[in-house]
């Protein structure tokens, strides 16, 4: 069984533990900035929300890269750049409709979620089970990536 | 069942993949008039620039990818076709019978009509060997001017510059990319170039290019202009591979009209990619987008279809292109233009080179822009196509377009 990242925003505190943890992991530094998670803020209604990349099973990005610098890595699920093939065209990034990959203006490349290969940081380092990493089934996060992936695809 | 596709660039292999990847058994022909294996035109800038080598442009990178799929890419080039034989003439004398046909032949670059635009300093920039031309022929220091500051052009600005050339950029609209930015961003983008030592004209045309004396070039412009270069790359719009059908009773307009199943009209015979007109998302008309984004979408529909599977119904892609100028990355969707009684929210700060413009139809989000942003710019897209009513998230964006990405995760129940 696949795993995937189960986000609630109800259980997100706003803490960052998670942005710090991705940041780390993936640039070896504490720098939320250039975290692949991040959470945002709703000041008005007092809430938080973490956000990263679905995993796509028909990956936008994937699909649209014209040098297959994005790839599946068939243990994870995870759709993950290969850095020495990725040229930036920055052409992903359009094409992801949640807005999950970006381009870095220091690497000149893109920059994405990978699972951290099976065993995301996020979600050790989150302090109120808002990021935990369970068995994919109908999380909440699973069926808003299919509803997407319905309206975006099939027509009406 | 023998699927024939023409034309192995992004669309025909897309389209051969997804072919395979639902029907093990079937023959697929891929025919493709380059001598290179399939690569991306979109990967020539990188080239250019040196940042990877012709290998990299591969859309595949395993040697025996196409062998191991049992996709027979067959090295020729289409020049007629029998719908009534179901035949595809080929070039080298030989004809192929198909069961299901996909026309995946992209587009080429116009040449206008100039007085020595064929003289041997004009290049376009669209093919691989156009690539290697160009290279040899920019040496640092050399007086390059590029006709067209429309997306190609755009998108090849840069490679020009980092290979050593003294550039000037010469578009007979008002700003850079008029057909993909408005007049604000627009002229940010040409700001920021004429900033980095670029040349821009705007507003003008080449009207006859000549053999130079002390340059090899020499380029008229309209009005008492001349400049002198070594090169001239022309990049002023691209055209559907279509000439080859002319026999034939596939109806074509600007480029192939297909229907939301990817095909033409005639039965078992299916186009993709640049050479198609097909569904705009946003303007409900057939339209030639000729972007790489629309010929992945076009080919793994067009693949099912061809193949039977149910679901496979096109709604229509969103045109959308991101540009990197010598730094600044902007990026355009939809109706950027705007819709009819629709209404807008916009950040402009010129000195900082930054802008944002949305641009509703109700609360409905149909196209925007953006100037200097790298983050969660796809969400634009997703806003667009999923069609989402915005609700109190309309007037938010309006007093501050930047947060998108809230709009997105509210309208999404992400929150609920
Ligand atoms: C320099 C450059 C930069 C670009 N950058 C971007 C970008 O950043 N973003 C973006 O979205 N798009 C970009 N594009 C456009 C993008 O490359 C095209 O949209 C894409 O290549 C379309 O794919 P296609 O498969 O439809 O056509 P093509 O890639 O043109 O492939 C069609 C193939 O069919 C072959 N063919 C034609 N006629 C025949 C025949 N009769 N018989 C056999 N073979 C035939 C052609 O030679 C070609 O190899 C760029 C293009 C260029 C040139
Ligand atoms: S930016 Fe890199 S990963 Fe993204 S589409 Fe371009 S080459 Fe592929």
């Amino acid at each position: 069984m696949q795993k995937s990242l189960h986000l609630d925003a109800y259980k997100c505190t706003g803490c960052l533990q998670c942005e710090m943890a991705c940041s780390y992991e993936k640039e070896g530094a504490f720098n939320p900035a250039k975290s692949r998670i991040k959470v945002f803020t709703f000041h008005d209604l007092g809430r938080f929300s973490p956000y990263t990349c679905t995993q796509c099973a028909e990956a936008w990005c994937l699909h649209a890269c014209p040098v297959e610098a994005i790839t599946t890595n068939v243990a994870t699920g995870a759709k993950e750049v290969n850095e020495t093939l990725c040229v930036g065209c920055k052409v992903c990034t359009i094409s992801c409709p949640f807005g999950t990959i970006n381009y870095n203006t220091e690497t000149h490349k893109v920059d994405k979620c990978d699972l951290c290969g099976g065993d995301p940081a996020c979600a050790k380092a989150c302090p109120t089970e808002a990021i935990v990493y369970i068995d994919a089934e109908q999380t909440g996060y699973d069926k808003m990536q299919k509803y997407a992936q319905l309206n975006l695809t099939q027509g009406e | 069942m023998h699927h024939v596709i023409i034309g192995a660039g992004p669309a025909g292999v897309i389209a051969a993949e997804t072919l395979r990847k639902y029907d093990k058994k079937s023959a697929i022909t891929l025919i493709g008039d380059e001598p290179e294996p399939p690569y991306s035109r979109m990967a020539i800038p990188y080239l250019l620039m040196q940042n990877i080598e012709e290998q990299g442009t591969y859309l595949r990178k395993g040697n025996d990818h196409y062998r191991r799929l049992a996709i027979d890419l067959c090295h020729d080039r289409v020049i007629g076709l029998d719908t009534a034989q179901k035949q595809v003439h080929l070039q080298n004398d030989k004809t192929l019978n198909y069961d299901k046909l996909l026309i995946a032949t992209g587009s080429h670059p116009v040449t206008p009509p100039i007085p020595g635009i064929t003289l041997p300093g004009v290049n376009h920039c669209w093919t691989l060997a156009d690539a290697r031309q160009i290279a040899a022929k920019i040496k640092p220091g050399s007086k390059v001017v590029l006709m067209g500051a429309g997306f190609i052009g755009c998108i090849i600005l840069e490679a020009l510059v980092k290979r050593g050339a003294e550039l000037t950029v010469v578009e007979q609209g008002d700003r850079m990319v008029p057909r993909m930015m408005n007049e604000k961003a627009g002229n940010l983008i040409k700001r920021w170039c004429i900033d980095k030592g670029i040349r821009v004209l705007t507003s003008t045309r080449v009207e006859a290019v000549e053999s130079g004396q002390a340059s090899r070039l020499s380029i008229k412009l309209a009005g008492q202009t001349t400049l002198a270069a070594d090169l001239l790359v022309s990049a002023t719009g691209v055209q559907p591979n279509i000439a080859f059908l002319k026999n034939t009773d596939i109806k074509t307009e600007q480029g192939i009209l297909i229907d939301r199943h990817m095909q033409t009209s005639v039965a078992d015979i299916y186009a993709a990619g640049d050479v198609a007109q097909g569904l705009d998302f946003s303007s409900g008309e057939n339209t030639v987008q000729a972007i790489q984004p629309t010929a992945a979408e076009h080919a793994q529909i067009a693949a099912k279809n061809m193949l039977g599977l149910p679901g496979a119904r096109f709604q229509g892609a969103v045109n959308m292109n991101v540009l990197d100028t010598l730094g600044l990355i902007s990026s355009s969707f939809g109706l950027w233009m705007g819709a009819d009684s629709g209404d807008q929210a916009e950040r402009y700060d010129p000195e900082n080179f930054k802008y944002l413009n949305l641009q509703f139809a109700d609360d409905v989000l149909v196209g925007a822009t953006t100037i200097g942003f790298t983050q969660h710019v796809g969400v634009l897209r997703g806003l667009i196509q999923n069609k989402m009513h915005l609700r109190d998230w309309k007037p938010r964006l309006q007093q501050d377009p930047s947060r998108v990405m809230d709009a997105w995760l509210a309208t999404h129940q992400v929150l609920a």
